[in-house]
């Protein structure tokens, strides 16, 4: 009795692996063409899903094929793997929202050596592996438009405190940069940065850091968070301590996650500009690359679908680089236009 | 039979050759292929067959010595903190000027001594299991990978060295071949050797393997060294990779290589398994995962495979599919019936 029960349990054990592989296989095989891949920097992240869509709707609406790429964790030894795949796919161009400046160097110019086109976008690569970057906004703006936004919500003066994503994330350490130079500045040479807290865009490590801020500097008037996570991650633990008016928060934030921390006065105002447009960009720069429109060299121009023309300019680390526009201010008298939106 | 010195009782035939679990390991992956070729037309390639084993087979060198710690009834769970503090250690102390291959050197001596810590904890407190020791010692090492270099990445390092991960040699990766030479090695410390029966015995029974004269307390410390030694390896080969490192890599590598090692039919309660198991399992999770990727299945989804096929794979084992070891036999069962129960 017991062998018979055995035999069933086992024969079902393997019919379950075998239909479950077969099943995802099955469910997720697509014809192939020349494809291009766009490979963000970790799952679950609403501002990269918005990025890839916009990547995705720029992509088919010339006709082609858009592989979305993320690895479970925001490493740059997941990101090597998946990059290695597509490399196998032979893809005509990749993507790359880097989670490491430096670390993805190798993998990117075998990449280039198999006659894909690189380039990044979002979060830089250096520039000896990729062709161009497409960046949302000019980067010392981003950083001098935060430090002044600190400047008004403080009164002039007080403790500031950055919350950032992972401590390798390009952008956000270029900004934080910008920042620091930012402040050197004697009109704010009362505003003291206490501390750069890194949140890893995880939102459980986001909260947490921010109410290590909290407890740690009881005098903080405000926190910069230049991620989507993090502030989203601050400004529930604000509103949930209910500091709103003794503590501000501002940064860089999704309008539909930050609605009711702008409509409570938790974040008085942010900023962004639209991860769409920003993946959609991309896009067109990757079939520009492919076409050989342009090369990445400084000068280059193309022309961007819906938005317009783009020419291809010097960026800060040397490399090349496509801008997006400036930052767009969201506050209580526009969010509830654009809570809907993205 | 393979390891038939520890298992006199059993005579040879073709039914339990063919019902072992290694056979079965050798279905699935051989399904995995066909299934891969199958669903994308870029997987039988020889670049593809080439660059694929590159993206796991780092970890693959933690598999090996940490078949023998689970075979020992032990785990350890600090083998991803011990990669990060070895490769970070090795990048700061090069671009503090230490010559490369002295860092090489020095990384693989830190990776040892994390494992010589751990094995002393493991001995002199015998009273602490291994999870609550090497747990404890996951979060100081990567802690101390975190006071080294504080969130920073490090690399910088000289060209050839980035060939120990990317380089092959005839065709065949470097890495390829490095792995090769360590899991011969490890096979025959394990099976052929009387280190290897005593790592056996000590997980069958360690109060008798003590009784029976088995310095017990020298093997742990051994098998923990080696556990140390190849996460240093696999640091080596991970920085090659990247060509940068950083506090926080090798995250979660504990856990794969744990579930390599449990995938390949070592049973976490000790004594059973062989190396065999382990190494077709680094191959099936690793060709599963790229064969998956090649279809751009998601991150997420790719976890659901593998934890699935995990969980079944013990189910299977643990409901006696393959059991090889004799159940106590009630007095009341005929002779005929154990034989057939043997299988």
């Amino acid at each position: 009795m017991r062998r018979e029960f055995s035999r069933i349990v086992r024969i079902v054990g393997f019919v379950a692996v075998a239909l479950t592989v077969i099943g995802f296989m099955a469910a997720c095989a697509k014809p192939v063409s020349k494809d291009y891949a766009i490979v963000f920097k970790n799952t679950g992240n609403p501002y990269g899903d918005k990025q890839m869509s916009g990547f995705k709707a720029g992509i088919e609406e010339q006709g082609f094929k858009a592989i979305l790429q993320a690895p479970a964790q925001p490493t740059a030894e997941a990101q090597i793997q998946i990059i290695e795949s597509l490399i196998s796919q032979k893809v005509a161009a990749i993507c790359i929202v880097g989670n490491d400046f430096d670390a993805l160097q190798p993998v990117l110019t075998k990449a280039k050596t198999a006659g894909i086109k690189v380039f990044s976008l979002d979060s830089a690569v250096n520039p000896a592996s990729r062709l161009t970057h497409v960046n949302q906004a000019d980067s010392a703006k981003i950083g001098s438009t935060l430090v002044e936004a600190a400047f008004d919500m403080s009164g002039g003066a007080g403790d500031i405190a950055i919350l950032s994503a992972t401590s390798q994330a390009s952008n956000q350490n270029l900004w934080i940069d910008y920042m620091k130079k930012d402040l050197q500045d004697p009109k704010y040479a009362k505003l003291n940065l206490v501390k750069i807290a890194y949140g890893d865009d995880i939102r459980d490590k986001s909260v947490s850091e921010a109410e290590g801020l909290l407890q740690s500097f009881p005098k903080l008037k405000v926190i910069i968070a230049p991620t989507t996570v993090g502030i989203a991650a601050a400004g529930k633990v604000l509103t949930d301590k209910k500091l709103q008016g003794k503590v501000f928060l501002t940064g860089l934030g999704l309008p539909s996650e930050m609605a009711t921390y702008i409509e409570n006065g938790a974040c008085p105002y942010m900023f962004l500009w639209n991860p769409i447009d920003v993946g959609y960009l991309g896009a067109y720069t990757g079939t520009a690359l492919v076409k050989g429109t342009i090369t990445g060299a400084v000068g280059d121009k193309f022309k961007a679908g819906r938005l317009g023309d783009y020419t291809i300019t010097k960026a800060a680390d040397g490399g090349t680089e496509v801008l997006l526009g400036p930052p767009f201010k969201f506050d209580k008298t526009n969010i509830e236009d654009w809570k809907t939106v993205y | 039979m393979i390891d038939r010195t520890i298992r006199l009782d059993r005579s040879w035939s073709w039914r339990s050759f063919f019902f072992q679990w290694e056979w079965l390991l050798v279905l699935i992956f051989i399904a995995i292929n066909i299934l891969n070729s199958f669903l994308s037309p870029y997987y039988l390639d020889v670049d593809t067959f080439v660059s694929m084993p590159m993206t796991f087979l780092d970890k693959a060198f933690i598999v090996l010595p940490m078949t023998m710690v689970i075979i020992l009834g032990n785990i350890d769970i600090s083998v991803g903190s011990t990669v990060a503090l070895s490769a970070v250690v090795m990048a700061v102390s090069f671009n503090a000027g230490l010559p490369m291959p002295l860092a090489l050197v020095l990384c693989l001596v830190v990776g040892s001594v994390c494992g010589l810590i751990n094995g002393l904890l493991m001995t002199r407190f015998r009273e602490l299991s291994s999870v609550i020791v090497t747990l404890s010692t996951m979060i100081i090492y990567r802690g101390i990978a975190y006071i080294i270099l504080e969130n920073q990445a490090s690399g910088k390092f000289p060209t050839w060295y980035s060939t120990l991960g990317w380089g092959s040699v005839g065709g065949i990766p470097i890495m390829v071949i490095a792995f090769a030479v360590c899991a011969v090695v490890f096979g025959l410390l394990l099976h052929r050797t009387s280190f290897g029966r005593r790592i056996y015995a000590m997980g069958s029974n360690l109060t008798a393997s003590r009784y029976s004269g088995v310095k017990t307390g020298s093997i742990i410390i051994i098998v923990s060294v080696l556990t140390g030694l190849m996460a240093g390896v696999t640091a080596l080969f991970l920085s090659s990779r990247m060509g940068s490192t950083r506090p926080n890599v090798a995250q979660g590598y504990e856990l794969d290589v744990i579930a390599m090692v449990v995938l390949g039919g070592v049973s976490t309660a000790g004594g059973k398994g062989r190396i065999g198991g382990p190494l077709l399992a680094i191959f099936i999770i690793g060709f599963l995962n790229y064969g998956l990727g090649l279809v751009n299945i998601q991150a997420q989804d790719l976890l659901i495979v593998v934890g699935l096929l995990l969980i079944v794979s013990v189910l299977v084992l643990n409901v006696g599919f393959l059991d090889r070891k004799k159940r106590p036999v009630s007095p009341t069962r005929g002779e005929k019936e154990i034989q057939e129960e043997d299988l």
